[in-house]
């Protein structure tokens, strides 16, 4: 009988993702519920010494498996890899931060385990032992919650919704040795790109610019309060199909879904499909000079404003705060 | 080269969603199905691998009667072949369903390449693409938005955080599609009027062989409940000067919602 829950652990570069703290957090909140312990599997090469900190944020056991061949991510590498430890943990959930790596390589693993696979929960419901993760369907304009029948489930958790805590405490860790196979495709580089100093899907804090800033040549307005706020760059789909902006920095429907604790949209009139991007953050400011503009529906805060003018005396606003404090 | 396509049939992304009786699904009176917005990237890379390649494309959607319309408007856009996969025993699948129906549509086909979607939108699950990889034993490359592919190799390119990936794999291939890959062609009036004469393939649970393997008790994920999301609280406007607004708003961001 499976019990527990596994934790897959992102790390690349040596740095373990906060997001897989945060789903390492929730697994061992839940664990009491669900019955077993909270592991945790790190994968990679040289990553041994990332994993007694995982202790502390609820990890009992964390398997590693260390391997030259895991150096770089590959769907298939890791897909075994996750596989041979499920297999020897027998977990009743696995659980990893709804990242790009896990888009694309956890499905693969519950289709390899034949096994229910429910991705970018946001929170759970608990029927006895079982957890029921409730997730965002329609862009956010519905919210599901899931049955989830078999020994094993796979459940990827959204980033920045679940709170870390260091309520756990030592960790054994243990080597899991492979052999691992040639992969049919294989990440051959990675190349960082120009953008966000803090990634946009897990920033705590986001400043985002429509057509409102008028032109590209205004980013850089923008990105000072981002400066002064240590916030990510983000972009409504109309500027982004203008040409105005890399679509890496689109929010909503067809770029990415952001929960920052704060928003701030900056001349967004906020289309449906923009707010299926963001509607979870949970303070949101809208700066717009059209004062019927959808946006301010959704916002806590509402500024009827040029953004040109607005967002410097903002960011001074906050330099200053920063500098008293 | 054999190119297979996936594409799925799914509410217009403007439409206003509400949630049906017996709260399992969504209200689909009146909505109008379109294609889903990341499969048109799909359909697009499969025509310019044809147009570079040659070789023969085709279309397989699952679902009900609203794939008729989707699975034309890719034949309009010069796709050659068209199948649907209906049975009622396909309502309501779970993605490992999914994927299970799509891989036995594809996998005694011959095809070296499936493009689909990087995701439907409205389940937004972003898995089929891998299971299906999976289940087919394909290589795979997620959210692309660049790819290449001499007939025997690929290559592709994915956004990550702060970085992209590029990776290089051997046929045959799962592509998801992440917009940026292409820009869409949209059908012309020639077009239109071919796909119309076209035959659309329709193979059920039986014919695919993959009858009492997918939904009722296979299902492993189901929805018990959906609601819509908790209404905002009402927000409030900063009145004033700019240099009034901006000192209020700071006031409020830190004293009262405590963010900064």
């Amino acid at each position: 009988m499976s019990q527990g829950i596994l934790v897959f652990v992102e790390q690349r570069g040596g740095q373990v993702r906060k997001a897989s703290l945060e789903a390492l957090s929730e697994a061992h909140r839940r664990a009491a519920a669900v019955g077993g312990d909270v592991s945790a599997v790190l994968i990679g090469s040289g990553v041994k010494g990332l994993a007694a900190q995982l202790g502390k944020f609820g990890a009992k056991k964390v398997l590693v498996v260390d391997n030259a061949a895991l150096e770089n991510y590959s769907t298939e590498t890791f897909t075994q890899a996750l596989t041979e430890a499920v297999k020897k943990v027998s977990p009743k959930y696995v659980f990893a931060a709804c990242t790009s790596m896990a888009k694309d390589f956890i499905p693969r693993a519950a289709a390899r385990l034949d096994a229910a696979c429910v991705s970018d929960a946001m929170d759970f419901v608990t029927e006895g032992a079982n957890l029921c993760p409730v997730r965002p369907m329609y862009s956010g304009k519905t919210f599901g919650t899931y049955s989830l029948s078999g020994d094993l489930s796979f459940i990827t958790l959204r980033p920045n919704v679940f709170a870390l805590s260091e309520a756990g405490g030592d960790a054994a860790v243990e080597d899991l040795s492979l052999e691992i196979s040639a992969p049919k495709a294989k990440v051959v580089a990675v190349h960082a790109a120009e953008g966000n100093k803090v990634e946009l899907s897990e920033a705590a804090i986001v400043v985002s610019g429509g057509r409102g800033i008028k032109g590209p040549e205004n980013w850089p307005v923008l990105q000072g309060l981002c400066d002064a706020l240590g916030a990510a760059l983000g972009a409504s789909r109309a500027v982004v199909d203008a040409g105005w902006i890399d679509h890496q920095f689109q929010v909503g429907q067809t770029g990415k879904t952001v929960s920052p604790q704060l928003y701030i949209a900056c001349g967004i009139s906020g289309a449906i499909q923009h707010l299926a991007g963001m509607s979870s953050s949970k303070v949101i400011v809208a700066i717009n000079k059209d004062p019927e503009a959808p946006i301010f529906k959704h916002a806590t805060y509402g500024i009827v404003g040029d953004v040109l003018e607005v967002v410097p005396k903002l960011t001074d606003a906050v330099r200053k705060l920063h500098e008293h404090n | 080269m054999k190119i297979a396509v996936c594409v799925k049939a799914v509410p217009d992304t403007e439409a206003k969603i509400a949630i049906a009786d017996g709260k399992k699904n969504i209200d689909f009176a009146g909505v109008r199905f379109v294609t889903s917005p990341y499969d048109e990237f799909a359909i697009e890379e499969a025509l310019k691998l044809k147009e570079k390649l040659g070789g023969d494309t085709t279309v397989i959607s699952m679902g009900g009667a609203e794939c008729t319309d989707v699975l034309r408007d890719s034949l309009a856009r010069g796709i050659d072949n068209a199948v649907h996969l209906n049975d009622a025993d396909f309502a309501g699948l779970d993605t490992l369903s999914t994927a299970k129906v799509l891989a036995s549509a594809i996998k005694d086909g011959g095809y070296e390449i499936v493009f689909m979607g990087q995701q439907g939108v409205g389940g937004d699950n972003s898995q089929v693409p891998s299971m299906l990889a999976e289940l087919l034993g394909f290589a795979q490359a997620t959210m692309a938005v660049k790819f290449e592919c001499d007939g025997t190799t690929f290559k592709a390119e994915r956004e990550i955080e702060g970085a992209h990936e590029f990776i290089e794999g051997s046929l045959p291939a799962v592509i998801s599609a992440q917009k940026g890959l292409n820009e869409p062609r949209y059908p012309g009036i020639k077009g239109v009027m071919a796909a119309r004469r076209k035959e659309i393939a329709v193979k059920d649970a039986a014919a695919l062989g993959v009858k009492g393997q997918v939904g009722g008790a296979n299902l492993k994920a189901t929805i018990k409940e959906m609601a819509l999301p908790p209404e905002r609280p009402q927000g409030r406007k900063i009145e004033g000067d700019s240099d009034a607004q901006v000192s209020e708003l700071v006031k409020l961001l830190r004293s009262e919602a405590h963010v900064l």
